[in-house]
């Protein structure tokens, strides 16, 4: 195409005198550039490994192509499918727990009246949120333990403790509703700011026109809270095979593992405790890859009901 | 506020079943606390066998003064005050560089950049490749393992871009045709405007990574490295008592009392610090969140 090849040529060298002229711009960013493209593309181009057969003495170009090899091995492996479903009911649970409950609960603290007392109750809401997931892993098991507080106010009912730890079937439930405690007030932040913006007036007019208060919160302010809960619902469901590995591995016991292992903690296990790299590499990159698949279909998925607005 | 009286009594009952259950979700996140707070001073449920005791030989700093016969819990708390800080110092500048770069209108290359970052938001090449790359890097047991892999947080350039989106443009362009570079520009004139969202960034990553264990366990073998939280989690999780803690203790009984309650007081003392502080950063967190949600 004759016509746009000296277009293209000028497009060029005006973006390079633009360059020039603002180097020191380009300059800020680099470190920031840099350090993605040390932690975060490399990485990236090292996980080939779970292609390879790695071995440490001849390095990641070094090592023999295997294929799919470790994939398949992970696919066919006995354990495939209860740490596969381990990790989608663990995260999902949490996703159809979790993220409701901030909502209600903005909604809640939006029907208080006196600034001053909203203030005090969100004080205490957000507290959880500044206590590290080791103290709250370690309250867990404190409370939980036969011999702690729980157990000691059951104990009237029970004529023996319970252990809670070790028991495959508690995980879960501990696991969520420790999150809840934790997070749900600090995530209701979100949404309170977002009601803060609601006009008073509609509230009056409707009032006026007889409208109850269920019907206001449903007519006003849930489509209010709409367009967010739009994108932090798709990062949150893209984020299901994501789950946080830092609390499922702090509460796992050996006992409870048959509900507790996830593909994150076990790609940690094999991985750098056991040396298996290859394969660990293989088990994360399958996770990876299913996550961004899932993050793509429920955008799309809530682009469809939400009129067309996602995140991407 | 007199328009009170005007809600139906379908609305009032709801209104009322509202306080009520907030009351409820208070009671239950700061009984807890409570709890562990008052056992770190008494004995193991003995809240819950006679009810908060008056009497005086019922209370205890045990379980302090055990903690800190041994050196390991202040030890931690210097290590994590050291990552904190160095984290927060990279990773506030880079981020902040990065959201000013960002910000500049007609930037050449903008869209490239932010697929750039954004991509690593969603994908990446997981835990064993970059296990290897800060391996290879030789920053294993070094402080830059916990400050550098992590220092640019793509969240933080959004929030510090949109800020900075915001100043006005007059202002640069005013400071240009004086004939100030780009650099005197950024910092004379944006960055004494942007305190804000430096602080909220700086509170976000001194309070993350002063919780964070993770990238420590992984990178940090050495003990005398490890952080507050992976003293904690060796106390609390583990169920390790350090030796110097306990050295005079004979009987198992009395062994499983005292560690029961270092347990209880390394709670306190490791989370009281952040509790204190933060209803004075409360409206800091607010703000942040709010420039965060108008993209």
């Amino acid at each position: 195409m004759p016509v746009s090849k000296p277009a293209a040529a000028t497009k060029l060298s005006k973006n390079l005198t633009y360059i020039k002229k603002n180097y020191i711009l380009y300059l800020l960013i680099a470190p920031a550039v840099i350090l993605t493209i040390i932690f975060k593309y490399i990485p990236i181009y090292g996980a080939t490994i779970a292609f390879k057969d790695f071995s440490p003495i001849r390095g990641i170009t070094g090592s023999e192509w295997v294929g799919f090899k470790h994939f398949t091995s992970f696919l066919t492996s006995p354990n495939f499918i209860e740490i596969l479903m381990n990790t989608i009911k663990l995260s999902s649970f949490e996703l159809l727990i979790g993220f409701p409950i901030p909502i209600i609960l903005a909604l809640m603290l939006n029907q208080l009246r006196k600034s001053s007392v909203k203030k005090n109750i969100q004080l205490a809401l957000y507290a959880p949120h500044f206590i590290s997931v080791v103290v709250v892993s370690g309250m867990v098991f404190l409370f939980l333990s036969p011999v702690g507080p729980i157990n000691a106010l059951l104990s009237t009912f029970l004529d023996k403790p319970i252990s809670f730890m070790s028991d495959p079937d508690y995980f879960r439930s501990i696991y969520i509703w420790s999150g809840v405690w934790q997070g749900a007030g600090w995530a209701s932040i979100v949404y309170v700011a977002a009601l803060a913006n609601v006009d008073p007036q509609l509230h009056e007019a409707a009032t006026l026109d007889g409208a109850s208060l269920l019907q206001r919160i449903w007519h006003i302010d849930l489509p209010t809270l709409k367009p967010v809960m739009a994108v932090l619902f798709i990062l949150a469901a893209g984020g299901i095979m994501g789950i946080g590995f830092e609390k499922a591995y702090l509460l796992q016991t050996p006992m409870n593992s048959p509900s507790s292992e996830i593909i994150a903690t076990y790609v940690y296990k094999r991985g750098l405790l056991a040396g298996d790299y290859s394969f660990a590499t293989a088990v994360g990159l399958f996770n990876a890859v299913v996550n961004v698949i899932l993050l793509g279909v429920v955008n799309q998925v809530v682009k469809k009901l939400n009129e067309g607005e996602g995140l991407v | 506020m007199n328009n009170q009286i005007k809600h139906p009594k379908g609305d009032r009952i709801l209104l009322l079943t509202n306080n009520i259950l907030l009351t409820i979700i208070v009671l239950a996140i700061v009984g807890p606390l409570l709890y562990v707070f008052l056992s770190s001073f008494l004995e193991p449920n003995a809240i819950i066998r006679k009810g908060l005791s008056l009497n005086a030989s019922d209370w205890s700093l045990e379980g302090y003064t055990r903690l800190f016969t041994d050196d390991t819990i202040v030890r931690g708390f210097i290590n994590s005050l050291l990552y904190s800080t160095g984290f927060t110092i990279v990773t506030v500048l880079v981020c902040l560089f990065a959201g000013y770069t960002l910000s500049v209108e007609g930037l050449v290359g903008k869209k490239v950049f932010m697929v750039f970052f954004l991509f690593t938001m969603f994908f990446g090449g997981g835990l064993i490749p970059t296990y290897f790359v800060i391996r290879d890097l030789g920053m294993l047991n070094t402080i830059w393992a916990i400050i550098l892999p992590g220092a640019v947080n793509v969240w933080f350039i959004i929030l510090a871009r949109t800020y900075f989106k915001a100043v006005p443009n007059e202002l640069k362009e005013a400071a240009r045709i004086d004939g100030a570079s780009d650099l005197k520009i950024f910092f004379k004139i944006i960055l004494p405007l942007s305190k804000p969202i430096i602080f909220v960034l700086a509170l976000y990553a001194f309070i993350g990574q002063w919780n964070a264990y993770f990238d420590a366990m992984i990178y940090l073998d050495d003990r005398e490295l490890h952080p507050l939280q992976l003293v904690l989690r060796s106390i609390l999780i583990q169920n390790e008592v350090q030796p110097g803690m306990v050295a005079d203790v004979e009987a198992r009984n009395e062994l499983m009392r005292i560690s029961e309650m270092i347990r209880y007081s390394s709670i306190v003392i490791a989370s009281l610090p952040l509790l204190i502080m933060y209803p004075f950063f409360q409206k800091y967190f607010e703000k942040g969140v709010m420039v965060g949600s108008l993209k």
